[in-house]
């Protein structure tokens, strides 16, 4: 799977940075600390750029390209900012068999973006995503943390789902 | 909490505070217990409201001594969410709605009379409200890895412990010795559920003997449920955790392990709280830690969080993941029950195996070998999903057919449509069609026809899914799921997608069925894990029960089921065709056209759809109100 790398500059604060070393240092010496200390970083920063990943490499010793390594291999790790109102759509089977594949297409073509990416002001970003576990309600997507589901896969229904998310 | 003493009187005082939900006979202080579902499918559908409402409600009334709510785990019809039972009498209320809490907190708690109009349907009949286990969907459950689910607060480990909770690892510290555990385990003939099917007790025998003196060695369980669209394993998670930490425990004792680890996916946030609560308390209990039970026997568990990547629901990936490198597998031997986990001794079994063990241990492997079929025993939870009425958790003893799983307790297939075929396993899994319908279901069983088991995801497929649309889905997955460390599996999977993708597209040949059978082959055979292994299964099992769908899309270049898109076109009846036009508008391709016909008793001319133009959005049908589209 290969991934979409932000352009944008990074923007990161020396608060932020405060917190990822104070996280660094209270997992450090746990074996296998490199997965829970990204993953903390990831919720500081909302995602994982290459600055970010260089702090944790210089703080464990490691080499930068074993981070990125584990950074690029798993799908929950991204290495661009997501959007404000964060998009994902299930795939998953139950939902794929019940034409979830529609309510992608109609997402991408009302936003205006693909798979991965965000809109230009920064308030959606669009995601597909395996499984939700929401399988009862299949087809379904998720807005940050509502759900949506039992959808027909009808334009108007996106229209009036997303026109909540208009501020 | 340090003795069995302790424990037993624990459960002394719980057993009256669950007693009206098990039917247990213990007098209760609670009139009634009102049990919402907190489970991942109904907090979907705002659960959390309905206790918010229903906990207002009853304090406004002053019914809080008398009446009490308790958040459970899932109770497995998902798709009549938010689920309410009431108990003694086992009322069950669907897809609840906050406004209708007052009218069934004043008409049902206060006056007596359940609304009716509110029950699940099903439960209303004309010999009065039946209870809940007396519904097609639970009628001919067996819920032995389930019993909690959807029946104890999952975040209160009194309550597990008023469910026998904690009295086998009791047991098992005080009175068995490891191997009387591991022999006992092997006799009850328990095999993992997790999808390969290896027998548990083997497993721990080679992890308790193989490394003779080893300093350290390691428990884990696979709570990394990748197979999209299953859900069982969560659903233990949200509903009884403390089920797999006693399991856990029992496990290290049996094979000599002092810590264990769960590896569970970050996308439950649901099991992943619970499971933090759960380990909290058991450790507040003593149920974890140093000399539990007061013996010489410590164990502590820790969790890690999986990152989304279906491979390390494999064994060697999986411990290489908790080691925290790139989740790849590695090669066997050495198998983990000799160098596993940080190089040392380790066992992994899966949430659902581990729900099993302390009930094994209390009831003996007599009991548990009197259920299921031969060579499969106990009970197998499938999360069932799809094209069918019921969607949702079912556990039913080994040898259910999949007709009864289909048609008894998941209520058939909406809107009419016909039966074509249950996909079980996910990416590793086939697809079983209409003529296996009556296949006993068990481990063997499904091989023999070409699928597996798996961890127990159950698709229904109508005849609306198109087979090759289906494996193309899968390959999909396992393109993007392929680790990347052997080339047939990364190379091989790649290049069958491709020739699914090319024959759905209407440019396939007969040859390409040849090089897709040679391709499954050879990448079964060579690849690294179980994944590539696996990987061909669906289009193996779809080609074996669906070729002439295959050959329709390749001869005839149609899809016969109406799905693959390049192959499709759109119609407008020129008969039924009134010309009004709302098509037209609401094509997106201004593909649509009026014509100069005009049928026969109608006053404009009727549209017509130029395929050149048609981007197959399927817009113009939908809005069709005379029916004068098609799809072909």
């Amino acid at each position: 799977m290969s991934k979409k790398i932000a352009t944008i500059p990074f923007q990161g604060t020396p608060q932020q940075e405060q917190e990822l070393l104070a996280v660094i240092a209270s997992l450090k010496d746990q074996q296998g600390c490199l997965m829970p200390i990204m993953q903390k970083a990831q919720d500081i920063y909302g995602y994982l750029p290459i600055e970010v990943q260089t702090i944790i490499a210089e703080q464990l010793n490691i080499p930068l390209e074993k981070v990125f390594g584990v950074s690029t291999f798993y799908a929950q790790f991204t290495l661009s900012p997501k959007g404000k109102y964060r998009i994902s759509v299930c795939l998953g089977t139950a939902c794929y068999v019940k034409g979830s594949g529609r309510v992608l297409e109609l997402l991408e073509e009302k936003l205006g973006i693909g798979v991965g990416e965000i809109t230009p002001d920064g308030k959606f970003s669009l995601d597909d995503c395996r499984c939700v576990g929401a399988c009862g309600l299949a087809p379904v997507f998720m807005i940050n943390d509502d759900v949506y589901g039992r959808l027909t896969g009808k334009a108007e229904e996106i229209d009036e789902i997303l026109a909540k998310y208009a501020d | 909490m340090k003795t069995l003493q302790d424990l037993a009187e624990i459960r002394e005082k719980m057993r009256k505070e669950v007693a009206l939900r098990t039917g247990e006979d213990a007098a209760s202080k609670y009139d009634k217990q009102v049990l919402v579902c907190g489970g991942t499918g109904c907090t979907s559908s705002n659960s959390m409201k309905v206790i918010e409402k229903l906990e207002a409600e009853l304090s406004a009334n002053g019914l809080t001594d008398k009446i009490q709510v308790v958040k459970t785990g899932c109770f497995g019809l998902c798709a009549l969410g938010p689920i309410m039972i009431v108990y003694p009498e086992g009322t069950f209320y669907s897809k609840v709605n906050v406004d209708e809490i007052p009218r069934i907190v004043k008409e049902h708690f206060i006056d007596g009379n359940p609304v009716k109009e509110f029950l699940y349907e099903e439960t209303v009949t004309d010999n009065g409200i039946k209870p809940l286990q007396e519904t097609a969907f639970y009628k001919k459950q067996l819920r032995l890895a389930l019993r909690n689910c959807g029946v104890i607060d999952p975040e209160n480990i009194d309550e597990y412990i008023g469910r026998q909770g904690y009295e086998a690892l009791g047991k098992v510290l005080t009175t068995m010795k490891p191997e009387d555990v591991i022999q006992s385990i092997l006799d009850s003939g328990l095999r993992g559920r997790g999808g390969g099917g290896f027998p548990t007790g083997m497993k721990w025998k080679l992890a308790r003997n193989i490394v003779p003196n080893a300093d350290m060695k390691y428990v884990c369980c696979n709570a990394d449920e990748g197979d999209p669209g299953a859900f069982m394993d969560r659903s233990i998670l949200e509903g009884d955790p403390h089920v797999v930490l006693e399991a856990m425990s029992i496990a290290g004792y049996a094979i000599g392990a002092k810590q264990g680890y769960i590896y569970v996916r970050a996308e439950y946030p649901i099991a992943v709280n619970r499971l933090r609560i759960a380990i909290d308390q058991a450790r507040k209990a003593g149920m974890l830690g140093q000399n539990i039970f007061g013996t010489d026997f410590s164990f502590d568990i820790d969790l890690r969080l999986g990152a989304g990547a279906f491979v390390c629901g494999e064994e060697t990936a999986l411990m290489t993941s908790i080691e925290g490198n790139r989740g790849e597998p590695r090669p066997r031997p050495p198998f983990p029950a000799e160098k596993g986990l940080f190089q040392k001794p380790t066992i992994l079994n899966n949430v659902e195996t581990y729900a099993n063990i302390p009930q094994i241990i209390l009831n003996g492997a007599d009991w548990f070998t009197s259920l299921g079929t031969e060579k499969s025993k106990g009970t197998k939870v499938f999360a069932v999903g799809g094209k069918i009425n019921n969607t949702g958790l079912v556990e039913v003893p080994m040898g259910t057919t999949l007709r009864e799983v289909v048609e008894e307790i998941g209520g058939g297939i909406p809107n009419g449509k016909k039966f074509k075929a249950a996909q079980t396993g996910g990416p590793s899994g086939g697809c079983i069609p209409a003529e296996h319908f009556d296949v006993k279901i068990d481990y063997d069983n499904l091989i023999a026809i070409g699928s597996m088991m798996g961890s127990g995801g159950l698709i229904v497929l109508d005849e609306d899914n198109c087979m090759v649309d289906i494996a193309k889905f899968f390959l999909q997955f396992t393109v993007d799921e392929s680790c990347g460390k052997c080339t047939p599996c990364r190379i091989g999977t790649k290049r069958m997608y491709e020739i699914l993708e090319k024959i759905t597209n209407g440019n396939g040949t007969m040859e390409d069925l040849d090089k897709l059978e040679e391709l499954c082959n050879y990448i079964k055979a060579n690849s690294l894990c179980g994944l590539g292994q696996t990987a061909p299964n669906p289009v193996l099992s779809t080609l074996r029960y669906f070729r002439d769908e295959y050959i329709a899309h390749i001869v005839d270049k149609k899809c016969p089921a109406g799905v693959c898109k390049s192959l499709l076109h759109f119609e407008i009846d020129k008969d039924k065709c009134i010309g009004c036009g709302m098509c037209a508008k609401q094509c997106p391709a201004s593909a649509i056209d009026r014509t100069d016909y005009t049928a026969e008793g109608h006053k404009l001319a009727s549209m017509a759809i130029d395929t050149a133009k048609c981007v197959k959005c399927g817009a113009c049908m939908s809005k069709c109100k005379f029916g004068a589209i098609s799809k072909k």
